[in-house]
């Protein structure tokens, strides 16, 4: 250690490196912990246009899960956020095992699967939203080549326009869930996979039985990333449904947005905050905790 | 199928066919994820009778650069009719100071949290990294208070602000990682030269750390390029970011729904993340895959 140095100066070098840290630190408490608890008391008050510091216990909670909408939110998001996982875990695990088959193209097909995911939500939303358009869009045009009751109306119908963000979404997604597959398979030893193959194994068996059990980290980093995509998506939603047709697409994000800053009910909004925020810290923080504490080895 | 018969199957080896299968299923893929891209350039060069006589697949047969030229300056959002450049250089303006800053604060932070350690250093770090995975709507509310006091609502400012104090997890994420693998014992050296804080930092760290420095900003221009819940929640006006104005204009409902305008102020919006994606794929990739896979 820095034992030449003269006293006054070793000690600030001492505290230099947490003085260095301090100010990102005090951010982080004050604008991400502070207004967390900030939240907290609005969803405890009378809260409705403005900020109103006045206790009113779980009233706003239980006006929350009283919303016909809350419920709708609740629901779309348990049906977009399981097709959204499933479908884009199914979908990138597939491409994955594709890809590692010596495929000469590799290179330019990998950056093709993965672009979107460079795309703001609201480029992609705009996208969908103009080739799901019933009138215009894709349906018109499989109607031009002579498939005239073709329907893909989902856009406009309450009941499927759920589906369509899901399809935007799993669109964006897919590639990136790929990719996390496509670096566990190369992790994989090949020597154990060349053993399988002259005991006879066929390929599907060495894969069902070898290969995707010891993809397991890589599952778990996709269900995780994907799950809290999920909570926190609502560009997507916003830009290619306005989370309509009526409430048909509402999401506890849009919820949130639109009962805080449109209809003034500002307790009720930070009340559906809180219980997103608690859906995130479910998943997240044992996944924190288990990946810090791995690093003592 | 019988065990013999799977031994026979797999002694013949993949098959000529078999390739065909998969080259055929991976191209496939290929078209779909190219194909909303494809549509919305080519509707972009489309003039409008063309796109009401119907096929969103065809390729424009009078190519016309008009809607691209209405996009960038005259198209109307909300009242004002400029198009989109000035919420395009919004943008720009936010994410150049707001992706520096963080960026700056996220390598300091990552060389004290692995280089200077102090007791609860995993603590700060657990804090920090959690902060990055907030539904920000938890924190919205009192922002949006905190900005209108000290004056920065509607402004690129406030939105800088916004974008460093929610971007420091992951920059502190990225470096921490990075510092992590580099070697302690040449720190131990330069201390025992007579090296300082700083000059450790610069001399020793810095020239090294070009490959995080890269991943961090592509990783954090791409995040706050695309960002639009803080843009709408704190800038909605004059200084929206290019997403909030590509929303607006694409929603607007007034006048004849021009969706040559819209698709050209769209791949205007997406340009600048898409031409790194281009360049510098494969840091992007790398940004990604360590927000996703930490420590």
């Amino acid at each position: 250690m820095a034992t030449t140095s003269p006293g006054a100066l070793r000690r600030l070098q001492d505290w230099l490196p947490r003085l260095v840290l301090a100010p990102s630190f005090a951010l982080v408490l004050v604008f991400v912990y502070g207004f967390i608890v900030w939240t907290a008391v609005l969803s405890m008050s009378t809260s409705r246009i403005l900020p109103v510091y006045k206790w009113a216990g779980f009233d706003a909670y239980e006006r929350l899960f009283a919303q016909p909408n809350w419920w709708m939110a609740l629901k779309n998001l348990a049906i977009f956020g399981s097709l959204y996982i499933i479908v884009c875990i199914a979908l990138g695990l597939f491409l994955a095992i594709l890809l590692d088959q010596r495929i000469r193209i590799e290179g330019v097909l990998r950056p093709i699967y993965l672009y979107p995911m460079a795309l703001s939500f609201v480029v992609t939303g705009t996208a969908w939203k103009w080739f799901l358009n019933p009138g215009m869009g894709f349906q018109n045009t499989v109607r031009g080549w002579g498939w005239e009751s073709f329907t893909f109306d989902w856009l406009v119908r309450p009941d499927m326009a759920i589906y369509t963000v899901a399809i935007a979404g799993i669109w964006q997604a897919s590639g990136f869930v790929m990719a996390m597959f496509l670096a566990g398979l190369r992790g994989i030893d090949s020597e154990m996979l060349k053993a399988a193959t002259v005991d006879g194994a066929s390929t599907f068996t060495i894969y069902r039985r070898i290969v995707i059990p010891l993809l397991r980290p890589a599952f778990l980093s996709a269900v995780i990333v994907l799950a809290h995509m999920a909570i926190k998506s609502y560009d997507l939603v916003i830009a290619l449904t306005g989370g309509g047709p009526g409430n048909a697409t509402e999401l506890p994000s849009t919820f949130m947005y639109s009962y805080t800053f449109t209809r003034s009910q500002m307790a009720v909004g930070s009340a559906s905050a809180m219980i997103m925020l608690m859906g995130i810290a479910a998943i997240m923080v044992p996944y924190l905790y288990s990946e810090l504490r791995e690093e003592k080895r | 199928m019988s065990a013999r018969e799977m031994a026979i199957a797999t002694a013949a080896g993949p098959s000529r066919l078999n390739r065909v299968v998969i080259y055929g299923l991976l191209l496939i893929f290929a078209a779909m994820y190219l194909l909303p891209l494809f549509v919305m350039l080519t509707t972009s060069f489309k003039s409008l009778d063309e796109i009401r006589g119907g096929d969103i697949l065809a390729l424009p047969a009078d190519p016309t650069i008009q809607p691209w030229l209405r996009a960038w300056g005259s198209a109307c959002i909300g009242v004002t009719c400029d198009g989109i450049k000035g919420y395009f250089w919004n943008s720009i303006k936010m994410v150049v100071p707001a992706v520096l800053i963080s960026t700056a604060l996220g390598a300091l932070n990552g060389y004290v949290l692995t280089k200077w350690r102090f007791r609860g250093h995993k603590l700060v770090f657990g804090l920090m990294l959690f902060a990055c995975f907030i539904p920000f709507q938890s924190v919205l509310i009192p922002m949006a208070r905190v900005l209108g006091q000290l004056g920065l609502s509607n402004t690129t400012a406030g939105l800088v602000l916004v974008h460093v104090v929610y971007g420091i997890g992951f920059t502190t994420l990225f470096f921490r990682n990075y510092y992590e693998a580099f070697p302690t014992e040449l720190i131990h050296s330069a201390q025992m030269d007579g090296a300082g804080f700083f000059t450790i930092f610069r001399r020793i760290l810095l020239p090294s750390s070009a490959p995080i420095i890269v991943v961090c900003v592509i990783y954090q221009f791409t995040n706050i390029w695309n960002d639009f819940l803080f843009g709408v929640s704190f800038a909605s006006g004059e200084s929206a970011p290019m997403t909030v104005a590509l929303n607006n204009l694409v929603a607007s409902s007034t006048g004849v729904k021009e969706y040559n305008v819209d698709m050209a102020a769209a791949v205007i919006a997406a340009l600048p993340t898409l031409i790194v994606y281009v360049v510098a794929g494969r840091y992007f990739m790398r940004g990604l895959m360590a927000g996703a896979v930490k420590g």
